[in-house]
């Protein structure tokens, strides 16, 4: 999108280039602009090459979603489902009754559930507890911030066993508080918006203080509004990691009601003989990457905002 | 520390603006208001970061203490842990797994041995495909360059239980994969629940199927070498291909952002003097981006440590794909073997601390270089 905005000066750099070279002085390091043509030309063939590598397998799902389940043995590799059959996709939806217990709406009413819980929670709490590092002087800051640094350095993995201990002994596995407060707090998160606020010009806020206002009323009128990209990449994170969380959900439920997306994905493999009717079980891997797709590319330009605003230039 | 010095100065100004009132009066009113303030504002600072404190201490630092007691403990998940029915047996669950000779050692240095691989595999070949592609893609004069990114990225935002489903179908024994290697005559593999290591096939091809003595006969930690040396598993090598194909994306965008702060005029005095394109990448632009790279090695070899989802959607732990922390999930939640789960959680915690700290070592080295 952004690179044609940049063509033009793309091009006369490109032109300085070609004149240079022409100049004797400066051969030697500069290619002329026929190995430019041939090298670009090559790069273009890697790309192409590895963009069909990454994306070739979920182009390939999609179609196989759409054959029929022999078809999709014996013609794993065709791009055109044939015969086209969209039993599949009937089964998943609940048109159709199915060998594999899907409850796709259930899964993904919890799915939403939790990651709207979680987001709200994780985005609210992130910015508070950013502000409050990067601007508030409160006795004991430099503990909390050398605290959820240390934090975030505890490897996720390692915390499967100790929070199923604690969720058992609080009584609270399977339930739907299990599965979200435990993913409330991001370290990462907090540690983004405070390093964002800190970035904030500090003399809106002083001015604000002059008048008069509160130091909440300018965190919540002033300071939030101008965090507003931050908090959109922190909320896109957020739900990016809520929804396609697994582990944690593993551990805190085995009840068939409370299963997500992708607890109830994961039910497919191995399960039934559905290991081998491959359109079900990529259908259903799509309609589970598809919301988060559609997500990224929404907020993209909020999301990958320091690669994409250089990368052009 | 800034934000007091200002409201210093503008009580001061504020004081200075007050003509009739002695300048006494002024100034303690200043300080004092200064200090309501202050007080104030810790209050604020104290209830905004509390709920954060609160959850960290109930989900992070109280479980991981909880764990590290029923890591000296043979509970079973039966009762509370702290019943007097819970043998306490100190570090004997540690002793199990490192030093005593059984079945209990020996699934763990299976285990570590699979992961070694998954590691010396992944990391350096996610680095390196990241590192070629942010290359390519930070060229000028180059269309469509939105488009790649994306394209790239996208493995990387999907679930892992999908991802792994897709894989779970392109590596089936009649899958996509294996019709592609028959286009160039090559027999099918069979990717699933195959524990042949890849090493050992290879060394299969001159004729060396058993150990020589050198191998069989010498171990560590109850392992022959000759099973060290094994290589990962053809099914671990479908978890490496994937595990690379998701993560080299976000990488790549890291190294990207990297590079695009090395402004273009760098390279072009470098082509005035007459580097070739080789001797700018060798030189100048890996050791400008040494940093990002140092940080994409960490994290791959924090994250290697770590890989879960993908086995157990893909093999469930068949054909030697477990790994230390999949192993500290059966033997907890399946066997129900809490104390030995958690002890294994502290091992692995244990390696990828020592990974950080050595890494942070390095990296604190290369800044003083660099500086």
């Amino acid at each position: 999108m952004t690179a044609d905005l940049d063509e033009p000066i793309e091009s006369a750099e490109h032109a300085a280039r070609t004149s240079s070279s022409s100049s004797p002085t400066f051969g030697v390091g500069i290619e002329s602009p026929r190995v430019t043509r041939t090298k670009r030309t090559i790069s273009y063939g890697v790309l192409t090459f590895f963009a069909l590598i990454y994306l070739g397998p979920f182009l390939l799902s999609i179609a196989t979603s759409f054959k029929t389940s022999a078809g999709s043995l014996a013609s794993p590799l065709s791009p055109i489902p044939n015969p086209v059959s969209t039993a599949a996709w009937k089964e998943l939806l609940g048109f159709a009754d199915s060998v594999v217990d899907i409850r796709l709406g259930r899964w993904t009413l919890n799915s939403i559930i939790i990651t709207s819980c979680v987001t709200v929670g994780r985005v609210g709490l992130a910015s508070m507890a950013g502000y409050s590092l990067a601007r508030l002087s409160f006795p004991g800051r430099k503990l909390v911030l050398g605290l959820i640094l240390g934090v975030m350095m505890v490897p996720g993995v390692v915390l499967l066993i100790p929070r199923f201990l604690i969720l058992k002994e609080l009584d609270i596995r399977n339930t739907y508080m299990g599965m979200i407060f435990p993913l409330l707090v991001d370290c990462a998160a907090i540690y983004l918006m405070k390093q964002n606020f800190e970035a904030l010009p500090i003399s809106v806020e002083e001015a604000a203080r002059i008048d008069g206002a509160s130091t909440f009323r300018i965190f919540r009128s002033i300071v939030l509004p101008m965090a507003r990209p931050s908090l959109i990449a922190v909320t896109v994170l957020s739900v990016q990691g809520a929804w396609n969380e697994f582990t944690m959900f593993l551990v805190a439920t085995d009840k068939p009601e409370l299963k997500t997306l992708t607890l109830g994905l994961a039910q497919f493999q191995g399960g039934l003989g559905s290991g081998s009717n491959y359109p079900l079980l990529l259908g259903a891997a799509l309609l589970t990457t598809l919301p988060i797709i559609v997500v990224f590319f929404t907020f993209q330009r909020y999301f990958t905002g320091d690669a994409a605003a250089g990368s052009d230039k | 520390m800034s934000n007091s010095n200002t409201i210093e100065v503008a009580a001061a100004l504020g004081s200075g603006g007050l003509g009739g009132q002695s300048s006494d009066d002024a100034d303690r009113e200043a300080r004092r208001s200064l200090k309501r303030r202050r007080r104030k504002e810790g209050a604020l600072g104290w209830l905004f970061v509390s709920p954060v404190l609160v959850l960290l201490a109930v989900f992070l630092i109280i479980p991981i203490l909880l764990a590290l007691y029923v890591s000296f403990t043979k509970w079973n998940g039966q009762g509370g842990p702290f019943s007097d029915k819970v043998d306490v047996v100190g570090l004997e669950n540690y002793r199990d797994l490192v030093l005593e000779d059984g079945l209990t050692r020996k699934n763990f240095v299976s285990s570590l041995r699979n992961n070694f691989y998954f590691v010396i595999f992944v990391v350096p070949l996610q680095t390196l495909l990241a590192l070629g592609l942010a290359l390519i893609l930070n060229q000028r004069k180059l269309k469509a360059k939105s488009f790649f990114r994306t394209a790239f990225y996208i493995p990387s935002l999907s679930s892992s239980i999908a991802i792994g489903l897709i894989f779970v179908f392109l590596f089936a024994n009649t899958g996509a994969v294996n019709t592609i290697l028959g286009w160039f005559g090559v027999d099918p593999v069979q990717w699933v629940n195959n524990s042949k290591g890849i090493i050992h096939e290879f060394l299969g091809l001159f004729g060396v199927d058993k150990a020589p003595s050198f191998l069989g006969d010498n171990e560590i930690l109850g392992m022959s070498l000759w099973n060290w040396l094994s290589g990962p598993s053809w099914s671990m090598l479908v978890i490496i291909i994937l595990a690379v194909w998701t993560t080299s994306g976000t990488f790549m965008l890291l190294l990207l952002a990297g590079l695009q702060t090395i402004p273009e005029s760098v390279n072009e005095a470098a082509a005035i003097d007459g580097a070739s394109r080789r001797q700018t990448l060798r030189f100048l632009t890996l050791p400008l981006l040494k940093k990002q790279i140092v940080l994409v090695i960490t994290l791959g070899l924090i994250g290697t440590w770590q890989v879960f989802d993908q086995i157990y959607i893909m093999s469930d732990g068949a054909g030697e794909t477990v790994t230390p922390a999949y192993l500290s999930y059966t033997t907890g939640i399946r066997e129900g073997r809490f104390g030995a789960a958690s002890a294994l959680a502290f091992i692995v915690f244990a390696i990828i601390l020592v990974f950080t700290a050595a890494q942070r070592y390095l990296g604190r080295e290369k800044k003083e270089a660099t500086l």
